[in-house]
C-alpha cells in the first residue's frame, strides 16, 4: 500500500471496489491467459452479484479481460469493445461460500489457453487473488508476480528460487499450494521487479513445469 | 506509520511521509510528487466537468446537484462554503455518471479531498503547485488509518470511508495553511471523532444517495476541522486511540449498515422503490412522492 494507492487510482466511477477493483480482477485473468480472450464465464458472489450491475462491475470486469486499465475512458463501452474483439461473456450469480462479499470467479478461454481466476476486491481498488487454476494463492498485484505450475517434487521451490536469484530479482512474498503430495502444485511469487524473458524461457523449458506466467504490477504504488 | 509518529515528525509532515513511503516501497520521491501533481490535475478536471453537467447518473437519483448549487445565488454570503460543497459534489456526480475521477481514498468518498483542498486553494487564490505536498500528507494520513482500521464502507461503515477522506482532507488543508504536523494530525483526529458510527446505507446499493451530498457535507467538515486545529485546538482523545475506537465500532456494526443496502436510507419506502425499479421489478403501488422519474432499465 503506497501513497499512490491512497490518493488514487485515477479511475472510471462509480465505485473503487466495484469498478476499479473489478477491472483489476479482469486484468489478472487477461494477463494469465496470455492470448486473446474468446469466451468468459464470470461468477459473481454476494455484493458483486447484488449491486454489481448498477456499479458497472460487469463492464469493469469485461474491460479488464480486454486489458483495459481502470482509468480507460472507453471502460463504460466494454460490452461493445468485447463484441468487436470477438469475446463473449456470460455472467452468473454464484455462492462461493465464506469469502469476501466482492468476489468474482472468472473462467476464461482463448483459442488454445484456459485460465480460472478467483479474487476479491477489498476496497479502494485493492484486490486479493485467492485462486488460480483451482489452486489457492494469495497475492494482490501490487508487485510483479510470477506463477508456475509444476509436479510437486523435492527441491522444486529451491530450484525456482535459485533461478530467480540468478536473474538478480528479489522475492517479496510467496505462496505455494498443491493438490496432493506428488500432484500439481502452484507457486505464486511476488517480486520486486519482473523476471527477464530469459528466466521465463528457462522455466518454460523445464519438463516438470507445465504453465508459467508473469503478471505485471497492476497497482500504481 | 502511526498518527502518533506523524504528529511528532519534523515539519513539514508531508516531507516526512514521502521519505517514509519511499524508503518502504523503493519508489522515487520525484516520481511520486510528479504523479500527485498529475492527480491534482485529474481532480480539477473532474470538478470542472461536474460543475457544468446536469446529465443524470445511472439510476437518475443524482446528476444536477453540483451545477444547481454552483449556479444558485450565494444566499449566505459564504462563498467558501458554497465552493467547497459544489466542488465535492461535482466530483461525486462525475463518479456516479461513470466519469473519470481520482479515488481518494475510495471512489465513493472521492469528492471530499478535492472539495476541501482545491476549494480552499481557489478561494484564497493559491496555485495548484502548492497542493502537491498537502495531497501527499493526505495520502500519509490515509495510510496510517488503513493500517489500523478500514477505508471501505463494506468493512467499517461510512465512518471508514468518508471519515477517512475527511481526516485526510483536514490534515491536507491544515498543512496548506501553514499548520504544524501536530496540528495536521489533530485536525484529522477531530474530523474522525465526529464521524464515528456513521453507517453506509447507499440507496439501492448505488454510490449516489446519500454519497453525493455526504461528500459535500464532509468536505466542509474537513475544512472546519482544519480551522479548529489551526487555532491550536486539539483532539482530547489521542489520534491513534480515536482510530482504535472507530475500528471497534466498525466491527460492532451489523452488516445491514455496511454498504449492503439492507439498512438505513436504503430501506426507506423510496429506497426500496428505486431498488425495485432498477432491478426491473415494478414497485408495488405508486412510487412515493418527491422521487425523480427513473429511466426504465
Amino acid at each position: 500500500m503506497s501513497l499512490l494507492d491512497m490518493i488514487g487510482p485515477v479511475m472510471i466511477g462509480p465505485s473503487s471496489s466495484h469498478t476499479a477493483g473489478a477491472c483489476r480482477l479482469g486484468l489478472v485473468a487477461h494477463h494469465l491467459l496470455g492470448e486473446a480472450p474468446r469466451r468468459a464465464v464470470i461468477g459473481l458472489h454476494a455484493s458483486f452479484a447484488k449491486t454489481g450491475r448498477g456499479h458497472g462491475t460487469h463492464l469493469a470486469l469485461v474491460a479488464g479481460l480486454l486489458g483495459f486499465a481502470p482509468d480507460a475512458p472507453h471502460l463504460p463501452r466494454a460490452f461493445e469493445e468485447a463484441e468487436a474483439a470477438g469475446l463473449t461473456v456470460e455472467f452468473r450469480d454464484v455462492d462461493l461460500g465464506d469469502v469476501h462479499p466482492n468476489t468474482a470467479h472468472i473462467d476464461l478461454h482463448g483459442e488454445t489457453q484456459h485460465v480460472t481466476v478467483q479474487g476479491s476486491s477489498t476496497g479502494g481498488g485493492v484486490i486479493q487473488v485467492t485462486q488460480v487454476q483451482g489452486l489457492g494463492v494469495n497475492f494482490s498485484g501490487s508487485n510483479p508476480t510470477v506463477l508456475l505450475r509444476y509436479i510437486d517434487a523435492v527441491g522444486m521451490i529451491a530450484r525456482i528460487a535459485t533461478t530467480i536469484a540468478a536473474d538478480g530479482v528479489n522475492i517479496a512474498a510467496l505462496t505455494c499450494t498443491r493438490e496432493n503430495r506428488g500432484g500439481l502444485a502452484l507457486l505464486a511469487i511476488e517480486l520486486d521487479a519482473p523476471l527477464s524473458e530469459q528466466a521465463l524461457a528457462f522455466f518454460n523449458r523445464w519438463s516438470d513445469t507445465d504453465w508459467v506466467r508473469m503478471l505485471p504490477k497492476l497497482m500504481d504504488g | 506509520m502511526t498518527l502518533e509518529e506523524l504528529m511528532n515528525a519534523p515539519a513539514p509532515a508531508s516531507g516526512w511521509v514521502l521519505a517514509q513511503d519511499c524508503a518502504e516501497t523503493g519508489l522515487d520521491p520525484d516520481d511520486i510528487r510528479q504523479e500527485m501533481a498529475r492527480r491534482i490535475g485529474e481532480m480539477r478536471a473532474s470538478i470542472e466537468r461536474g460543475l457544468k453537467s446536469d446529465a443524470r447518473s445511472i439510476t437518475g437519483m443524482v446528476g444536477w446537484n453540483a451545477k444547481g448549487l454552483w449556479d444558485a445565488p450565494d444566499v449566505l454570503g459564504a462563498p467558501l462554503l458554497r465552493r467547497v460543497q459544489a466542488y465535492a459534489m461535482a466530483v461525486n456526480e462525475e463518479n456516479a455518471r461513470m466519469g473519470r475521477i481520482v479515488a481518494a481514498p475510495t471512489a465513493g468518498s472521492a469528492g471530499t479531498i478535492p472539495g476541501a483542498l482545491i476549494g480552499v486553494a481557489d478561494h484564497l487564490g493559491l496555485p495548484d503547485e502548492r497542493l502537491v505536498d498537502p495531497l501527499i500528507l493526505a495520502a500519509g494520513v490515509g495510510k496510517a488509518i488503513s493500517k489500523r482500521m478500514f477505508i471501505s464502507g463494506a468493512a467499517g461503515g461510512c465512518q471508514a470511508e468518508i471519515g477517512s477522506s475527511a481526516a485526510m482532507a483536514a490534515a491536507a488543508v491544515t498543512e496548506l495553511l501553514g499548520g504544524t504536523p501536530r496540528a495536521a494530525v489533530h485536525a484529522a483526529s477531530l474530523a474522525l471523532m465526529n464521524t464515528i458510527g456513521l453507517v453506509c446505507d447507499p440507496v439501492g446499493g448505488y454510490v449516489e444517495v446519500p454519497c453525493v451530498s455526504r461528500n459535500a457535507f464532509f468536505a466542509v467538515h474537513a475544512v472546519s476541522a482544519a480551522q479548529l486545529a489551526l487555532a491550536q485546538l486539539e483532539s482530547f482523545i489521542p489520534p491513534d486511540e480515536v482510530l482504535g475506537a472507530m475500528a471497534s465500532v466498525g466491527r460492532m456494526m451489523p452488516a445491514a449498515l455496511r454498504e449492503t443496502a439492507d439498512g438505513g436510507l436504503a430501506q426507506t419506502p423510496t429506497g426500496l422503490a428505486v431498488t425495485a425499479r432498477m432491478e426491473g421489478r415494478e414497485p408495488e403501488g405508486d412510487l412515493p412522492g418527491g422521487m425523480v422519474e427513473l429511466p426504465m432499465a
